[in-house]
């Protein structure tokens, strides 16, 4: 009996020793100091940033960039667990969306002495990572748009040119010549139009207009380019506002004029819409949808789509005689605790640099921050046959569109876990719009906390 | 719990080996070990298990039960601010709305899968003894929470699914089972109750197992048939299976979140946001870890009460037989 007790006492030990070690050097992976880590969510962008990082050691030789790609999803949720753990990268892709949260947190390094110059970028990239402390959290890298994207044998079937499409405009009463359009460019099972006497939008074989959800908080990709181009905006002040204008009348009667478009049966229902299984980019691959709004960053996946001929539009005329769509720029920061952070500095100002930047544009996938940089994205895309002037044009012509920014502010995670809920009620369940103003007030006496 | 209170059969139930139960005496409890300076051997054999209690358990609920107490968002000292998470959630319309959700799903889902695991457990006992079928029955119960609910979620989709196509096939509506707020959650509870049925089953064709066999013949030869005979030996005899089988099953579902994340993310509108996904969001979303924990301890104490209320409505601890 005594030596079987001491052969269990000491196969314990050895079996503790060994997951105490085994642990330790899980977590000491991957963060020697000549290594610097860099996590990004977007898999189309891997192969430039791979590029951008062999051009980064060539020129700092001893230091090597490893790359980590996670989706979209899983990156957040990792991100904030290695916030937690102490396994954060070094350097991680940011959005505006996540920014103040983190800035919150006290989690990213001030990146002041970079030497950002906000002119060498496209205009309101690199001051939006301006904290409300004064201080630099995020290096510009890229920036989208959103356009009117559609299925060109259909806008043909339907007598419509793309000039028509190009030169749509809307309002909140009739829904101009936008609704017009994606009326007559759907189709019921019996081949009726939407605009056609005896149109069945309770059987609706094509819509006019896909659906992208309910837009959450910023509508980005549905209600954005309306509420935009009838002038207005999220919150009181263009960064750091301290008020959201959810109640808005103007925002209600919009939102309200927007998803009645599926009432009439030319939007998709929101039953036709599912994060992971149908995107809108699905629904007009399937050939279930006419058009959608989609962002610059699906460019390469709606044209690489087999059998779809696609044709890209701006974002229609509003009331306020302007287009409107929201311009959003990504920016690279550095954790607060980056094990290499001397590394992680030099590797963000290269990423920054025209140089990474041009080289990110030559593959075509994204629109880097600086302008010549965006240069070479347009060259490469024109390269494979794409004309993507309808989402550069907004950034050029000031005369005939306007951009906005995706709402800064604190407490985002809670504006969305509120916000989200409340847009879903009204196009799902035909909540009145009016209920937002109490939504609105809930966001409010938080951000007032 | 009606099981319970069946009146007692016309079988003698009790005397059929004529045992009655055994008193647990002091020689007994000597005999079985005690007393006989094996106790340091027992520690250490118990110690594996009591440390994994005490870190893994133990510990996390007593820091839970603290965390509730303060604002804390990980990153930086933890605040006490007293009572005030409580406040808030006893003033959240959102946390009663989850917490009604969240019984909503637990009825259908154990209602259907209560009563399907006993129909398959009884179908195994009394019909074969065919290990493969039982091998089958608990496949899905392999697969991951998470794959499950990806698989449901494409095949279900309004648009995509083939299941909706096999609908729209055959002439009807397409139902948006996981899109619409009143399909969503009997969805969710029936895709839980696919993937846990056949455990649930196999635990109670274990418990079947224990039920005599000669009960059974005795029964028939008394010219009772299969109807009469699960009603009359198998429901009272199965009762303190069942009951454990339900506390189980109950605790697991009040604690639905995988399938919830991965199907609908707690929409349309709130439909299905789940109290363990609402804790979720407020912990892990928006780094409210005191709120989070606040609403983990009601759970908790919910869970307790539902569970002693369990317990002593069926008798779990007791057993008819013997």
């Amino acid at each position: 009996m005594r030596i079987r007790t001491r052969t269990v006492v000491a196969l314990t030990g050895v079996l503790a020793l060994s997951l105490v070690t085994g642990c330790a050097q899980g977590g000491a992976a991957g963060s020697g100091s000549n290594t610097v880590t860099y996590w990004l969510w977007d898999a189309n962008q891997m192969p430039a940033y791979q590029a951008c990082a062999k051009g980064f050691q060539k020129q700092n030789p001893g230091l090597k960039v490893k790359i980590t790609q996670m989706g979209w999803a899983d990156y957040w949720t990792k991100l904030t667990a290695s916030f937690i753990a102490g396994t954060e990268p070094d350097v991680f892709t940011d959005h505006i969306q996540k920014f103040g949260q983190f800035a919150d947190l006290n989690v990213l390094e001030p990146l002041d002495d970079l030497g950002i110059d906000n002119s060498a970028y496209q205009p309101g990239l690199a001051a939006n990572w301006t904290g409300q402390d004064g201080h630099r959290y995020g290096a510009p890298k890229d920036w989208d748009t959103v356009a009117l994207m559609y299925n060109k044998k259909m806008v043909k079937d339907a007598g419509l040119s793309a000039s028509e499409l190009n030169g749509l405009a809307w309002n909140p009463k009739d829904g101009g010549t936008f609704e017009k359009t994606i009326a007559h460019l759907t189709v019921d099972t019996k081949g009726k139009r939407g605009d056609e006497p005896g149109f069945d939008k309770n059987n609706v074989k094509v819509y006019g207009l896909a659906t992208g959800g309910a837009g959450d908080s910023d509508g980005q990709t549905t209600w954005s380019p309306f509420t935009g181009s009838a002038g207005w905006n999220y919150t009181d002040k263009a960064r750091w506002g301290s008020k959201y204008q959810y109640d808005s009348k103007t925002f209600q009667t919009v939102v309200d004029w927007y998803f009645g478009l599926a009432k009439k049966g030319y939007l998709a229902p929101f039953t036709d819409y599912t994060d992971g299984a149908n995107p809108a980019n699905a629904q007009v691959a399937s050939g279930r949808a006419a058009t959608s709004f989609d962002g610059a960053w699906m460019i390469s996946t709606y044209y690489d789509t087999k059998g779809l001929d696609v044709g890209t539009a701006p974002t229609p005329t509003g009331p306020t005689g302007k287009r409107a769509t929201m311009m959003n720029g990504l920016a690279d920061s550095i954790t607060k605790n980056a094990p290499n952070k001397a590394g992680a500095k030099k590797w963000v100002q290269y990423l920054a640099s025209n140089e990474c930047q041009k080289t990110v544009g030559s593959y075509g996938i994204v629109f880097p921050a600086t302008p010549e940089g965006t240069q070479a994205a347009v060259a490469a895309y024109k390269k494979k046959d794409i004309d993507v002037s309808a989402f550069t044009e907004p950034v050029t012509d000031k005369k005939d569109s306007t951009t906005f920014s995706f709402p800064i502010t604190d407490y985002a995670a809670d504006v969305y876990s509120l916000v989200r809920p409340a847009m879903q009620d009204v196009y799902a369940n035909d909540a009145p719009v009016g209920d937002l103003t109490k939504t609105n007030d809930q966001v409010n006496f938080i951000l007032g906390q | 719990m009606t099981v319970a209170s069946s009146p007692p059969s016309r079988l003698p139930v009790r005397d059929i080996e004529g045992t009655q139960p055994k008193p647990r005496t002091r020689e007994k409890r000597e005999r079985d070990g005690g007393g006989r300076g094996d106790g340091a051997l027992a520690a250490l054999f118990i110690a594996p298990a009591m440390l994994g209690f005490l870190v893994f358990l133990l510990w996390p609920t007593l820091r839970g039960i603290y965390l509730s107490f303060t604002r804390f968002n990980l990153l930086t000292p933890a605040e006490w601010v007293g009572l005030d998470n409580y406040v808030r959630m006893v003033k959240d319309p959102i946390f009663w709305d989850s917490l009604t959700v969240t019984v909503e799903y637990v009825f259908i889902n154990i209602g259907i899968q209560t009563v399907s695991a006993l129909a398959i457990a009884v179908l195994l006992q009394r019909l074969t003894q065919s290990a493969i079928l039982r091998g089958v029955v608990l496949t899905p119960y392999l697969m991951s929470n998470v794959v499950a609910g990806i698989v449901w979620l494409w095949m279900l989709d309004t648009q995509l699914g083939i299941g909706n196509e096999i609908i729209a096939g055959l002439g009807f509506d397409r139902i948006p089972f996981l899109a619409d707020e009143t399909w969503a959650i009997p969805t969710i509870a029936v895709i839980n109750v696919w993937r846990h049925v056949g455990y649930t089953a196999l635990l109670l064709f274990a418990g079947l197992q224990a039920i005599p066999n000669d009960m059974y013949e005795a029964a028939k030869v008394d010219g009772a048939g299969e109807w009469r005979m699960f009603w009359r030996i198998t429901m009272p005899l199965l009762r303190p299976v069942l009951a454990v089988v339900l506390i189980m099953t109950v605790i697991g579902s009040f604690q639905v979140f995988d399938t919830v994340a991965v199907t609908t993310a707690g929409g349309p509108a709130n439909a299905t946001n789940v109290l363990q996904y609402y804790i979720y969001g407020a912990a892990f979303g928006r780094f409210q870890f005191g709120y989070a924990s606040a609403m983990s301890v009601a759970l908790l104490v919910v869970l307790s009460a539902i569970t002693f209320v369990q317990y002593r409505l069926t008798r779990a601890g007791q057993t008819d037989l013997g």
